[in-house]
């Protein structure tokens, strides 16, 4: 398991195994460059196909056809030259395509002519009263260890929030003999209206008939509660209840099990430490790397395909995938892209899969209540800083996340900012009355994961690297 | 919290959880194993020692921040489980020369 790379020079680094990673590596090395493919996870798959090669779900239609694609996306990897390593946390990317990787507690290090990044996709904050409480997750937690280890809600449980991804949770627990009380759909009134230009995209899309043949099957079964405007948890060091109201009527229920979602947002902090210039997306609320068409980012030789290059779902992350890499083989070796499938038919490959996107972004996109918190819900889960402190620090002169970084440590534990950055962007921005894109965000820098002191010190040295840092 | 589906037909292997033996299964992660496994497994954190247990099961939260055979700060739902590994529930931060 814990291998380290087999070179240092590669011509395609591929960072994140789920489905664009794996796509690229497979398009790259089956052109014959020399490929490897870095993963944090145990195995391949990213989320969406989290453990395709070790599910102990064995009936297959509970999972669906749609995640079964993944097998045949690793079994091309798998029968491709590319070299693949799970477990390997890369910590820096820079300007010169040097990459620093974490394997089983050491570092390497490898030099690649183009990196592709494939990191995907987070669950976006979901910052209400409680969300901190043992006993309230994301859907997506819930799905990962239904599908890695095939483990089911068992106590009174509530999925709340909105979009896509809650209805296929939701599907799947039932199917696999799990237990869930209520779902409350977060989604705003306004946002049907919002969406009804886009519908018919939309209806001619292959999410129509899935998604709706999705909700009837847990509508069936599952009290469902539209109109959500407010929600909490409550509890004494472990959730009890959850607290919500829907058209003006309050209610509060025992709880043993909380799980929110509303969407997905790009994983930027690999991009963004590379210097990867992002912009503010206003309708996907959150920060998109700014890429041609073939994904290539504003560093020459970095490119992003998948969801950490736009939220776009499974297929379209897998065509941009192979989009990247075809890109990546047309600039390193372009006798060999005559072999690949051309870029015109990828790109139509492309807006079929991202047909009726905008629909869901439009319906789905979620509400302020829940995106920007007040008074004592935690921002920063890491260092545990709430809304009002937040807005004391602005109140006191901080201008954007950097400086609220030396008022109130947010963005500076663990996460680095993964689970608190939107929110201080929105929330800072609001207070101050400028867009998010004034404000900014964090200043991201290596390592993006937290390595310890040792295994840095611990890092083969030249002569001059040590004369650079010790004095006499 | 969470139970196992019927049709896991996967080996078990045993995990030590503050000593106690708990079984969990082939390919679990520790996190996953310790959700499973009905014991409480709330850590407590660095900054105010409120109780929490793992949040995104995805590398990204580090609410799963466990002791992994002696070595604390580990992210529990990137690690599988393995016969006779030693858990244990952190309570605040790491301790130095762990």
């Amino acid at each position: 398991m814990t291998v380290a790379p087999k070179r240092e020079d590669y011509d395609v680094v591929v960072i994140g195994a789920g489905p664009a990673g794996l796509a690229a590596a497979a398009t790259s090395a089956e052109a014959g460059l020399s490929t490897l493919l870095l993963d944090e996870n145990i195995g391949p798959g990213g989320q969406v196909f989290r453990a395709i090669s070790s599910t102990p779900v064995t009936e297959r239609s509970q999972l669906g056809a749609d995640y079964w694609v993944g097998a045949d996306l690793v079994q091309s990897l798998r029968a491709s030259s590319a070299e693949v390593i799970h477990r390997a946390t890369v910590w820096s990317l820079d300007r010169n395509l040097d990459v620093a990787v974490s394997i089983g507690g050491a570092s390497a290090f490898v030099k690649a002519r183009r990196v592709i990044l494939a990191t995907g996709a987070l669950e976006r904050p979901f910052p209400i009263p409680g969300w901190t409480l043992p006993g309230v997750m994301t859907a997506g937690a819930a799905q990962t260890m239904l599908k890695s280890s095939a483990l089911v809600p068992d106590g009174r449980t509530v999925i709340a929030g909105q979009g896509p991804l809650l209805w296929l949770l939701a599907a799947q627990i039932l199917r696999l003999g799990g237990r869930i009380d209520r779902i409350l759909d977060t989604t705003g009134r306004r946002n049907y209206f919002a969406a009804l230009p886009h519908a018919f995209a939309f209806l001619t899309s292959s999410y129509f008939t899935k998604g709706l043949s999705m909700m009837r099957e847990v509508k069936a079964k599952v009290q469902v509660v539209s109109g959500v405007t407010e929600l909490a948890g409550a509890g004494d060091g472990q959730l009890a209840s959850v607290n919500y109201v829907a058209g003006g009527k309050r209610e509060t229920i025992p709880v043993d099990l909380l799980l929110l979602h509303q969407g997905v947002v790009p994983n930027v902090n690999l991009a963004m430490s590379a210097d990867v210039k992002h912009r503010w997306d206003d309708l996907q609320l959150c920060w998109s790397p700014v890429l041609d068409a073939s994904g290539n980012s504003s560093v020459a030789g970095i490119a992003i395909a998948g969801d950490g290059a736009g939220i776009g779902g499974a297929n379209a992350a897998v065509v941009r995938g192979r989009i990247a890499a075809r890109a990546a083989v047309e600039a390193l070796t372009p006798a060999a892209a005559a072999k690949l499938p051309a870029m015109a038919m990828l790109r139509a490959d492309l807006a079929r899969a991202e047909r009726g996107r905008v629909f869901l972004d439009t319906l789905f996109r979620p509400s302020l209540q829940f995106r920007i918190p007040s008074g004592d819900t935690i921002v920063c889960r890491c260092e545990e800083v709430t809304a009002k402190d937040v807005l004391d620090s602005v109140a006191i002169g901080a201008t954007g996340p950097n400086q609220l970084k030396a008022y109130r440590r947010t963005g500076m534990g663990p996460c680095q900012g993964r689970l608190c950055g939107l929110t201080v962007t929105e929330l800072m921005a609001q207070a101050r009355s400028k867009s998010p894109q004034e404000i900014g965000y964090y200043r991201l820098r290596a390592p993006v994961k937290p390595i310890t002191l040792a295994e840095l010190a611990a890092v083969p040295k030249s002569e001059d690297d040590v004369k650079a840092v010790v004095r006499g | 919290m969470f139970r196992r589906s019927e049709q896991d037909k996967r080996p078990q292997v045993q995990i030590f959880v503050d000593g106690v033996a708990v079984a969990a299964r082939q390919g679990d992660t520790v996190s996953a194993a310790l959700l499973a496994s009905g014991q409480d497994a709330r850590r407590s954190t660095a900054v105010s020692g409120a109780p929490r247990l793992p949040y995104c099961m995805m590398g990204v939260c580090f609410d799963c921040l466990v002791t992994i055979d002696g070595v604390g700060n580990r992210q529990g739902c990137l690690v599988p489980v393995a016969e006779g590994m030693q858990i244990e529930i952190q309570k605040g931060k790491r301790e130095i020369g762990r």
